[in-house]
């Protein structure tokens, strides 16, 4: 390992990012995303569940709820209360990750949340709580854009009411260029990571943060980017959605005709 | 109506736009109506709906219910009916003999801990927990018969058009069946292996919900395993003989 790092540091100076004809270490073109594979209702036990792997990332979220509020005093009166946890398996790193909840995990959590909370219809549930649980297994950089992946396609499997899915994913700069969907390598030597989640249809930015330094025109363009970048995401997880589902129509006609709750 | 009737859609899809209303599980931003959970469009009149195709039980009053008591109070007991709030059964909605006073040891006569209680929901509004009773035709303790555990969202599908799917597992099985709203179905029936079979038609329906041709199927499976049963019962007859 300390081997590694210091070959990393070696090469600090004279590897590069971005070859003659502008492709990336992994082969990529500068506005292009790394692979993505969706896969809804991965597991049994829960209400909801998505597995996601972006590139080399994979990563399992979990949604259970609404449930009850325990303790109850957590709960709110006119809204379910959401509870989300991230956390990166000890086996998800190079060195291996202490499981303790880090200091990073806390915030990624924290703002994992406030990027899925605008579109649950939480007001629908009062006095309950939706927990979400997003586990990463294999980490290769932007893991809290994969997670809000993975997280909105988990509580739209749990049958929550939700304003619309959000599709998550990063922009950066390398070697004074803007890319899109950065990767370990380019993340650790690269000037600048952007992480961004979009709620597509009404285009409202549910998260951005910045690493590194971009200049205004950088920013603009990298926001750009990743936005876009979103939207073809929202349409892979609608893609996933609609596999889990396959119904046939005709079947659905069988059923009693109930009155359908809110 | 932008989208097909039955169409299956996901959270932010477009329903329709104009003259429509927004009914359950679509809401209306500007012009359009959009859906909010992942079911399958409808229109009932010029209403577009989404029916659910997953998600917890949401009590509505008149449910019929299947619960599990979790806990016993001065004046009545806890329900745990699956839902995200704990249901109240009040000892004074149970049929209690008259004069008898209600206290914390009266009433665990009636119910205890962990028994199972058919009942009805009598009051429910969201901002406080539901109400249920079990006076009523049918309703009350749970003595005998199995229960099976589904998502709410299939109750319908386990019904079928007007009964079919239902009757035919009554038919079949030779069992009485009592789906509750909230997912849990009591089957009961004279002897453990039909209401066993029962069970596993039940959890079958569950995981094969929507595809072509499922009441045909399901009844097919019930004839088999009941044929099964017959074949040891006679097996064994002639082995005595």
């Amino acid at each position: 390992m300390k081997w590694e790092r210091e070959r990393k540091l070696d090469n600090h100076k004279t590897v590069r990012l971005l070859d003659d004809n502008g492709l990336r270490v992994d082969g990529r073109r500068f506005d292009e995303l790394r692979p993505l594979k969706i896969e809804v209702g991965t597991l049994d036990k829960a209400d909801g569940s998505a597995y996601v792997e972006h590139g080399r990332n994979k990563i399992l979220a979990a949604v259970y709820g609404p449930r009850e509020a325990h303790p109850k005093h957590i709960a709110l009166a006119d809204r379910a209360v959401i509870k989300c946890r991230y956390h990166m398996a000890p086996f998800s790193t190079d060195e291996r990750k202490s499981p303790a909840p880090s200091r990073r995990e806390l915030e990624l959590s924290k703002v994992i949340r406030e990027a899925l909370e605008p579109a649950i219809m939480s007001e629908y549930f009062p006095r309950s709580t939706i927990d979400i649980i997003i586990e990463v297994l294999q980490a290769d950089a932007g893991t809290r854009c994969a997670g809000i992946t993975a997280a909105a396609l988990a509580l739209a499997d749990a049958g929550i009411p939700m304003r619309e899915l959000v599709a998550g994913c990063a922009a950066g700069k390398i070697d004074g260029k803007v890319v899109l969907d950065l990767s370990d390598i380019e993340d650790k030597q690269g000037e600048a990571d952007l992480p961004v989640a979009l709620m597509p249809k009404s285009g409202m930015v549910s998260l951005l943060q910045m690493d590194g330094s971009l200049t205004e025109d950088e920013f603009k363009q990298a926001l750009d980017m990743s936005i876009d970048a979103c939207r073809r995401i929202y349409e892979m997880q609608r893609e996933a959605l609609r596999q889990k589902y396959h119904i046939v129509k005709d079947e659905a006609d069988n059923e009693a005709a109930t009155e359908v709750r809110v | 109506m932008h989208a097909e009737r039955k169409q299956l859609v996901t959270p932010g899809d477009v329903l329709g736009e104009g003259p429509y209303f927004a009914g359950e599980n679509t809401y209306r931003d500007g012009t359009k109506i959009y859906a909010a959970r992942i079911g399958l469009a409808d229109i009932i009149g010029n209403k577009l709906i989404v029916v659910p195709i997953k998600g917890v039980y949401i009590p509505r009053i008149d449910d019929i219910v299947i619960g599990r008591i979790t806990d016993i109070g001065m004046s009545g007991w806890q329900v745990d009916i699956c839902a995200p709030y704990p249901a109240m059964l009040p000892a004074s909605e149970t049929p209690m003999q008259r004069g008898r006073d209600i206290g914390r040891r009266d009433i665990a006569y009636i119910y205890g801990v962990g028994d199972l209680t058919l009942a009805q929901v009598i009051a429910f509004d969201r901002t406080r927990d539901p109400l249920l009773t079990t006076k009523g035709r049918g309703l009350g303790k749970v003595t005998s018969g199995r229960v099976a555990r589904i998502s709410p969202a299939k109750i319908p599908r386990v019904i079928g058009k007007q009964g079919s799917m239902i009757t035919m597992l009554k038919k079949e099985t030779n069992t009485d069946i009592v789906p509750g709203q909230n997912g849990l179905i009591l089957a009961t029936g004279k002897n453990p292996e039909q209401e066993r079979i029962a069970v596993e038609a039940l959890y079958m329906i569950e995981r094969e919900a929507h595809s072509s041709g499922l009441t045909d199927r399901v009844r097919a499976f019930i004839v088999d395993e009941m044929g099964k049963g017959k074949e040891i019962g006679q097996s064994q007859n002639s082995s005595i003989a």
